[in-house]
């Protein structure tokens, strides 16, 4: 029984930190806008104000699959381990 | 009152001091119901929480369930937190307007009127002219979820870090988005989705979904994930001060200062304000784009923004 309940949190820590793998997508994506937004605004001082608030908002979409895999990997480490706990123990007949 | 006020102006400066009048009782009321708030949820949360030792990352606290036929409706610490942010920010709003005059301009006035122009500045530039009554709705929404995040400054639960509180505005917008996409009938609505063709509308479905609940997990992760990331910072700190000062950094974590308030700052003030302008933003964009705009002014040509018809 401990080792079952013990397979159970070790799975959900490493599926958590798996989940997070898809942080290097968006850190990948907001690296490249904010150098694009860089240039943009050394080739046009002037349309600096425009330019950064454009860039804000496309990190913030493109953080959505990063956050998505945050969501996951929360709901992997707080909520996850009682339900399925719970769910062996029901099975089991406890 | 406005001959008055002429007559006021036409003396000179001297008696344009008068109904700025100073600090009147009812100022002082209503800076109270801009603090109170904030202490009640710190008083409420110093009689619920039970001390700790070490560090603990929980959900909101539930202050008590009220037994209803369908389920039980728990009244957690967002709620509440939630109730008196706008509890405070109508103090705020209040506060600003109270002996509002016109021609007669005072510090407040001046605050309230750039608030305005802001707001509806923004909704012009970003929804367009037709759009231009729902000023009152993103300045309430941007304000609601700017002062939900900075909460957590004073201590208390942020209500922004509580995915229920989120997904209840996300699923606001959600109905907003509907509506207009459904201004020229539902015939036009139900066109909508097999856009490029037919066979795309379950794709289309499930982006259409997909809105509500990308909008309440971004604004929901950012701030969670930096209270999170704080709290492990935090506990880190503690850690590594009692390792290398012994038993003196019990009572004081030495190491624990500096670095947490500098994480606050990015996290709690500038994280929890970029997402309140990011939704607020996000709401004025997918609102605008779902309307058909050609579609509607062609049926209903009275209706057309008058600029257009100048252009």
């Amino acid at each position: 029984m401990e080792l079952a309940i013990g397979i159970i949190l070790g799975c959900c820590a490493l599926g958590a930190g798996i989940a997070m793998i898809a942080g290097i997508g968006p850190g990948i994506g907001e690296g490249n806008a904010v150098a694009k937004a860089c240039e943009a605004i050394g080739r046009q001082p002037e349309s600096s104000g425009k330019v950064t608030t454009t860039m804000l908002m496309g990190c913030a979409v493109a953080e959505t699959t990063g956050l998505y895999a945050l969501v996951i990997a929360i709901l992997l480490i707080f909520v996850a381990p009682g339900r399925f706990v719970d769910i062996m123990l029901k099975a089991v007949g406890k | 009152m406005n001959d008055n006020n002429t007559v006021e102006l036409a003396k000179g400066k001297p008696e344009m001091k008068q109904p700025t009048g100073g600090f009147k009782f009812a100022d002082f009321l209503l800076v109270l119901m801009m603090l109170l708030p904030i202490a009640a949820g710190i008083t409420l949360k110093v009689l619920f929480a039970t001390p700790t030792k070490g560090i603990e990352i929980k959900g909101p606290m539930i202050y008590c369930t009220f037994e209803l036929p369908v389920q039980p409706l728990p009244i957690t610490e967002a709620q509440v937190n939630s109730w008196l942010v706008m509890i405070s920010i109508t103090g705020f709003a209040l506060f600003l307007t109270h002996g509002i005059r016109a021609r007669v301009y005072t510090k407040r006035q001046f605050i309230a009127e750039w608030i305005v122009e802001k707001a509806e500045g923004l909704v012009k530039t970003n929804m367009g002219e037709y759009f231009a009554g729902f000023s009152p709705f993103i300045a309430a929404m941007l304000a609601l979820s700017a002062f939900s995040s900075l909460m957590s400054l004073a201590g208390l639960f942020p209500p922004t870090s509580d995915l229920n509180v989120v997904t209840g505005w996300a699923i606001l917008t959600f109905i907003l988005i509907t509506a207009y996409r459904m201004k020229c009938g539902p015939l036009t609505y139900l066109k909508t989705f097999g856009d490029p063709a037919p066979a795309m509308a379950p794709l289309n479905i499930i982006s259409e979904l997909a809105t509500p609940v990308s909008m309440s997990f971004r604004h929901y992760g950012n701030i969670l994930s930096g209270s999170v990331i704080s709290v492990l910072v935090a506990a880190g700190l503690g850690g590594l001060s009692e390792l290398i000062f012994g038993s003196f950094a019990e009572t004081f974590p030495v190491l624990r200062v500096g670095l947490p308030a500098v994480l606050s700052i990015y996290f709690d003030v500038f994280s929890g304000v970029l997402q309140a302008y990011i939704f607020a933003m996000l709401t004025m964009l997918y609102t605008a784009g779902a309307f058909p705009a050609d579609e509607f002014f062609k049926r209903h040509p009275d209706k057309a923004p008058k600029t257009t018809a100048e252009a």
